[in-house]
């Protein structure tokens, strides 16, 4: 399918921002990627807008037309909620929207405020995104589901805690450059695993923080791009979007995601690349244990190896394949309607040489954004790709 | 609110706490639990409903140390995935130290109140 050129990126720190609202944090993102397309507001067509618990945390509906105001326009706009998929969705449905015609320059991006929750209130918020009468009211919280998938990863294949620590290690470090993160500070093997323990086998380096934020993304049809002369050297090539049943014991198997499988190979196919045309992927750790599965399921590794790959150093800085150079959910931080179009920045900015560690990948050419809803009940896949 | 249920699955808890546990299978063989028109998985509407087992075995489990308002006061605790030959369930696990909890355990499914609030959930005792 055609291409979608990726004109400009913005977003706020991911962090502890309690006391800003959330439409103050979308107007950081929006006029920070509008700045970067140097595309004016009046131009905007649609906003596509990913939000999870705003009408928990702000008490606020209909966020869509409030969050396009505070970039400068009344233009049409939606919320899409898909729990932690919510912007990768509102990505997918941008890129669908300049590919029908019906628009030229959109805005996709989303918001999470939860750290005005407390602990207890985001916990309870983000459980949410399992199956409420089957699965939170049995005692499931977010960790504790995927500690659920990776009880059962390890029963299936191996591996072990220590395996899990080093991803916690390698996204910790990956995050030091990165000044929009939101954990900057370097952790070791030891510290994930003496850390207080929150849903076994995870402590509390297993999982990404609780964190407010806000990301946006401006994406702009090819005629527009060149009629206006936009610096565009990035494009959109490829959109997937899976799906599978909400509670994890409807699932044929608790250690594999067909959501992402079945995103990916739509995305790939949509693209026309391979697996191994990809040098750059930014995946959904929300826990340690999701990054494993999303390797596997985008078919970068085959199911039971992704467990050893930051170990081994693969998917290291200096290895064959950086994953998660961003800092990943883990040390980026996972303000979760924000999250996926946050991805989608973070791999053109590593493929345009303008992200602070895009010297990773400098011959780049081809990278990957997943972006996973719950326990993989929803799943996005981007390819995007430097255009000659 | 507190007149309203949720409709069969509230009759399914009711249904399990009197020793009467049952799922809708269909022609393919896939378990579901009530409610249930249709499965997710093969579309199939010939669903027929059987006695779910007596007893089933762990598929997978964690001991939850932070959690929800609602199991606040229940922390740390069991959350597992029993298999019924065929069908799964979620629940808590009681009756079984949680660090000698493991993946094999056999378990029977009964619904007891929560610690916190005293709401019914599913709950896993070792099986006899």
């Amino acid at each position: 399918m055609s291409q979608v050129q990726l004109a400009g990126t913005g977003m706020t720190t991911f962090g502890s921002h309690p006391d800003r609202t959330g439409r103050d944090m979308f107007a950081d993102a929006g006029l920070a990627a509008l700045e970067d397309a140097g595309v004016p507001a009046a131009d905007v067509d649609e906003l596509f807008y990913g939000n999870f618990v705003g009408t928990l945390s702000e008490g606020q509906g209909h966020q869509g037309p409030l969050m396009a105001e505070a970039f400068g326009t009344t233009a049409p706009s939606r919320r899409i909620e898909s729990a932690c998929a919510s912007s990768g969705l509102a990505v997918h449905d941008a890129v669908r929207a300049i590919r029908s015609g019906e628009s030229d320059v959109v805005v996709a991006g989303g918001m999470e405020r939860m750290t005005n929750m407390g602990t207890a209130g985001a916990t309870k918020g983000l459980a949410s995104a399992a199956d409420d009468l089957y699965e939170v009211r049995a005692g499931v919280t977010f960790p504790g589901a995927y500690a659920l998938m990776a009880r059962a990863y390890f029963d299936e294949y191996g591996g072990t805690h220590e395996d899990l620590a080093h991803i916690a290690v390698k996204n910790h470090d990956n995050a030091l450059a990165n000044d929009h993160a939101h954990l900057r500070q370097e952790i070791t093997v030891a510290d994930a695993l003496e850390a207080p323990e929150i849903a076994s086998p995870f402590t509390l380096y297993d999982a990404c923080p609780i964190s407010d934020g806000a990301a946006a993304i401006v994406l702009a049809s090819p005629e527009y791009a060149a009629e206006h002369d936009l610096e565009a050297d990035v494009a959109i090539t490829g959109a997937g979007h899976g799906g599978d049943t909400m509670a994890l014991h409807d699932r044929q198997s608790l250690s594999k995601t067909p959501a992402t499988r079945d995103a990916a190979v739509d995305a790939y196919d949509d693209a026309d690349v391979d697996p191994s045309d990809i040098s750059v992927a930014e995946v959904h750790d929300c826990f340690t244990i999701a990054e494993v599965l999303a390797l596997e399921a985008l078919g970068l590794y085959s199911h039971g190896e992704a467990i050893g790959a930051a170990r081994r150093g693969e998917t290291c800085r200096d290895g064959e394949l950086p994953v998660n150079l961003s800092g990943g959910l883990k040390a980026k931080g996972h303000p979760v309607g924000a999250t996926g179009a946050a991805q989608v920045a973070a791999v053109a900015t590593l493929l345009d040489g303008t992200h602070p560690r895009a010297d990773a990948v400098d011959d780049a050419t081809v990278g990957v954004a997943q972006n996973a809803g719950g326990t993989v009940a929803s799943a996005t896949v981007h390819v995007l790709e430097v255009m000659e | 609110m507190t007149d309203v249920t949720n409709g069969e699955y509230d009759a399914f808890l009711e249904a399990l706490a009197a020793g009467e546990g049952y799922y809708r299978n269909c022609e393919n063989g896939h378990g579901l639990l009530p409610p249930r028109r249709v499965c997710p998985h093969c579309g199939d509407r010939n669903l027929t409903e059987r006695d779910l087992p007596s007893a089933g075995d762990i598929v997978t489990h964690t001991t939850v140390s932070v959690p929800t308002p609602q199991f606040e006061d229940e922390a740390p605790y069991v959350t597992a995935v029993v298999d019924f030959d065929g069908v799964r369930l979620t629940g808590i696990v009681r009756g079984i130290d949680p660090e000698a909890v493991e993946i094999g355990d056999r378990v029977t499914a009964t619904v007891e109140s929560t610690e916190t609030d005293g709401k019914r959930t599913i709950v896993f005792r070792p099986a006899e």
